[in-house]
């Protein structure tokens, strides 16, 4: 059996001063999609700034390797080479730089980093374009300086396309869902799809089933007070979406459910 | 003005320009006296006009105190100690073509990127190439002097065409005007003359670049440009000095001239040695530079990307007389380690009508303070003026400054002025993304500021913007940790 692309056991980190991931696992093979739920300030975009190297977060204790390597020693552009990319939960501006000036740097860095040829303008010029088409994206958000003036939609779809044009094995996507419409999340969600393949795996930080009913997930997992509090198929994102994280109030009541493995609640 | 495989190659880690050339130098000895400014006319061989013209700016000069207005810290300049005359060796008896320039002068510019000679010159783009204190070679004059336009160095205007330089020299920044501006007048040695005649447009880019190579000297040019009616020129300069442990003066003086219908676009890549990380060394650029747009609809366009110098005191400045008149001043300036930085621009209106724009942007890193600093005038005559600024500034690190002066002088109640003023801090969340990405910290520093410069870069001919592109980087290596 393969090992996983992303293994992370028992991770503990904190955020500024404040501890935030307190033991957290999670394995994830080639080929998943798991989503990852769970309430506001739980820790989802900590976890997701721990993986991608974020200054201001500092790992405490646990491991995360990818690939078989330990991710946490490697600098953040050193992650994003080796094929880790991170769609923002707040997408940032960068006032007069295109999107496609900006890519074509990204996508250079990366394949300096795997020894491969740069690619020149009229290249990248084609290789976007299918890109954009892969992910049903208009080439009108390219030329834009990066997500300056965006909507808080277009923003989301940007990243979206920054993941197409960039190829990564690893993705995670911090609520690329939230604030979009629906005609969007359809646009985002078939995006997502378009991109999945055997050898790449995404964990999906969401609050809605909604994408989930689009993008069906592999595994699913409930984040509370910093770790992995339940686990399931994707059954477990309808069960939450009727009954909210009321369990996790310390009754018990949530239970493992039917197919439910992984961590039992701990609440 | 490069290829780009040279502009990379100029692109390495440091002030990558800091050589010193071996070259066999003619040095007037240290100091400042009647006797020097003689002498200095004398190599020249000027008329009496030229002569007597330095001298009463020498005498006015003696009665003038250095200006400490500008928010920029130095210790005393010793002006006895400077040497105000250098240049390199002629074989003959100067350098009438390119086969008499020395070799080694050649050499250095061929390492600076800047091929003089003909066979391998620089498409497009006509070169005047100054070390230390005079021109030394002038490319594409013969295909120029066919469609009337006159473009040589200054020396060599003086001495063919005295009657244009007679009629406009200091008739925009008069022998008097400052200190360093009256330095130049008695000093000046060497520069570029550029006269476009009336309905001439100029078919190319001309170019002057500047290279102080001795040591101790101060160099002190001079350029005149001037459009007749109808015509216009586009004209750039580029500058390097060699790392030196002492500073060195450099003191310009720049007069444009745009009669009615004409056009001066005028840009400049600074790139003088800025001194090294504690501040040792590097170029005093105290220079003077304005434009007068004396004809109606006239245009003249100040962009310039700073980069270099320890210190740069410079405010280019447009003179708006004629009616409709459009004075315009586009700017880049980066300080990093200990180089300090005050300038910005003067828009005065005087005719009906006129407009200007002011778009500034100013970086800092390491201990770098700059400073904007700009005056818009409106005069009492000039009925509909406009103007519109922006100063932007771009903060790296903790330890750096910027300042902003924006001065105002309203005069006339139709006059409009706006202006627009911002101050930002490369931010960790930007970084982040930009890393995330695939970036190194250096390469997405380079990208946030190339972004906060686009509108600036825009303005700049095509080579010169990918050069400017590429010295921004160099100026900013190390300032990120
Ligand atoms: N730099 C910081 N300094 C202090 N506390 C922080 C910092 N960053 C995050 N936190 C805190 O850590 C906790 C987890 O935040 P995080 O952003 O990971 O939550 P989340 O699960 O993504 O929430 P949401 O669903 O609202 O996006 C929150 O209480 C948050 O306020
Ligand atoms: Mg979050």
């Amino acid at each position: 059996m393969v090992a996983p692309l992303l293994e992370i056991r028992d991770l503990q980190a904190s955020a500024g001063e404040r501890p935030v991931l307190r033991g957290l696992t999670l394995s994830v093979r080639a080929g998943e999609v798991h989503a990852i739920m769970g309430p506001n300030g739980s820790g989802k975009s900590t976890l997701a700034h721990v993986l991608a190297g974020r200054e201001g977060t500092k790992v405490t204790g646990g491991t995360a390797l990818y690939q078989g390597r330990d991710l946490l020693a490697l600098a953040p552009e050193d992650r994003a080479r080796e094929g880790v990319f991170l769609a923002f939960q707040y997408p940032v501006e960068i006032p007069g730089v295109s999107n496609v000036y900006f890519l074509k740097a990204a996508l250079n860095a990366i394949r300096r980093h795997r020894g491969e040829p740069e690619m020149d303008a009229a290249d990248f010029l084609v290789h976007v374009r299918e890109r954009a088409r892969l992910v049903q994206m208009s080439e009108a958000l390219l030329q834009r300086p990066v997500n300056e003036g965006f909507s808080g939609g277009e923003k989301k779809r940007n990243e979206i396309l920054q993941m197409a044009v960039l190829d990564p094995r690893l993705s995670i996507l911090d609520e690329t869902d939230s604030g979009l419409d629906i005609d969007a999340l359809k646009v985002v969600a078939d995006g997502i799809n378009a991109l999945r393949r055997p050898d790449r795996a995404m964990v999906l930080i969401t609050h809605y089933q909604r994408l989930l009913s689009y993008v069906v997930p592999d595994r699913v997992h409930v984040l509370a007070d910093g770790q992995l509090v339940r686990s399931g198929g994707k059954e477990l994102a309808l069960e939450l979406e009727e009954r909210g994280y009321g369990f996790l109030a310390g009754n018990g009541s949530g239970g493992a459910g039917p197919g439910v493995t992984g961590p039992e609640v701990t609440g | 003005m490069a290829s780009p495989e040279t502009i990379h190659a100029l692109a390495t880690k440091e002030y990558p320009y800091g050589f010193s050339s071996d070259i066999a130098e003619e040095t007037a000895p240290r100091g400042l006296s009647e006797e020097i400014v003689r002498l200095i006319s004398r190599k020249k061989g000027e008329p009496d006009w030229m002569t007597e013209w330095r001298l009463k700016a020498y005498r006015h000069w003696l009665t003038m105190e250095e200006p400490r207005w500008a928010n920029v810290r130095y210790g005393p300049i010793n002006y006895q100690d400077i040497i105000y005359y250098a240049a390199p060796k002629p074989k003959g008896s100067g350098p009438k073509s390119l086969d008499e320039v020395d070799p080694e002068v050649l050499k250095m510019f061929d390492k600076l990127g800047i091929p003089l000679h003909e066979r391998e010159k620089l498409a497009g783009v006509a070169v005047d190439a100054v070390v230390d204190s005079v021109s030394v070679a002038t490319t594409f004059k013969k295909k120029l002097s066919e469609m009337g336009i006159v473009f040589c160095s200054f020396s060599e205007a003086v001495r063919e065409h005295g009657d244009l330089v007679r009629r406009y020299l200091g008739t925009v920044v008069p022998a008097n005007d400052n200190f360093f501006a009256a330095l130049n007048s008695a000093v000046f040695s060497d520069g570029s003359f550029c006269y476009v005649p009336k309905g001439v447009r100029c078919p190319m880019e001309l170019s002057t670049y500047f290279r102080i190579n001795a040591a101790d000297t101060g160099q002190f040019e001079r350029t005149l440009i001037i459009t007749e009616e109808g015509a216009s020129v586009s004209y750039l300069e580029g500058c390097t000095a060699p790392k030196r442990d002492k500073n060195q003066l450099h003191a310009a003086v720049v007069e444009l001239i745009a009669l009615d219908d004409a056009q001066i676009k005028y840009s400049t890549v600074q790139n003088w040695y800025p001194g090294d990380k504690e501040g040792r060394g590097g170029i005093y650029n105290f220079v003077t530079k304005r434009g007068a747009c004396r004809g109606r609809n006239s245009r003249i366009s100040w962009t310039q990307v700073e980069t270099g110098s320890a210190i740069t005191w410079k405010y280019p400045s447009c003179i708006l007389q004629g009616e409709n008149s459009v004075g315009e001043f586009y700017s880049v300036a980066v300080v990093n380690n200990r180089q300090q930085a005050d300038t910005g621009t003067k828009m005065i209106h005087i005719g009906k009508n006129t407009k200007s724009t002011i778009i500034s942007k100013g970086i800092s890193a390491g201990r770098g303070q700059n400073t904007y600093r700009g005056l818009v005038r409106i005069q009492r005559g000039a009925e509909g003026a406009r103007n519109y600024s922006q100063c932007d500034s771009l903060l790296i690190g903790e330890t750096c400054g910027a300042h902003t002066f924006p001065y105002l002088d309203v005069q006339n109640p139709s006059g409009q002025v706006e202006h627009e003023a911002s101050t930002s801090k490369i931010g960790e969340d930007q970084l982040f993304y930009l890393r995330q990405r695939g970036l190194s910290p250096e390469d997405a520093v380079n990208l946030i500021v190339n972004g906060f410069c686009k509108r600036v870069f825009k303005e700049l001919p095509m080579e010169f913007a990918v050069e400017a592109q590429k010295l921004l980087a160099v100026s900013l290596e190390g300032s990120v940790g």
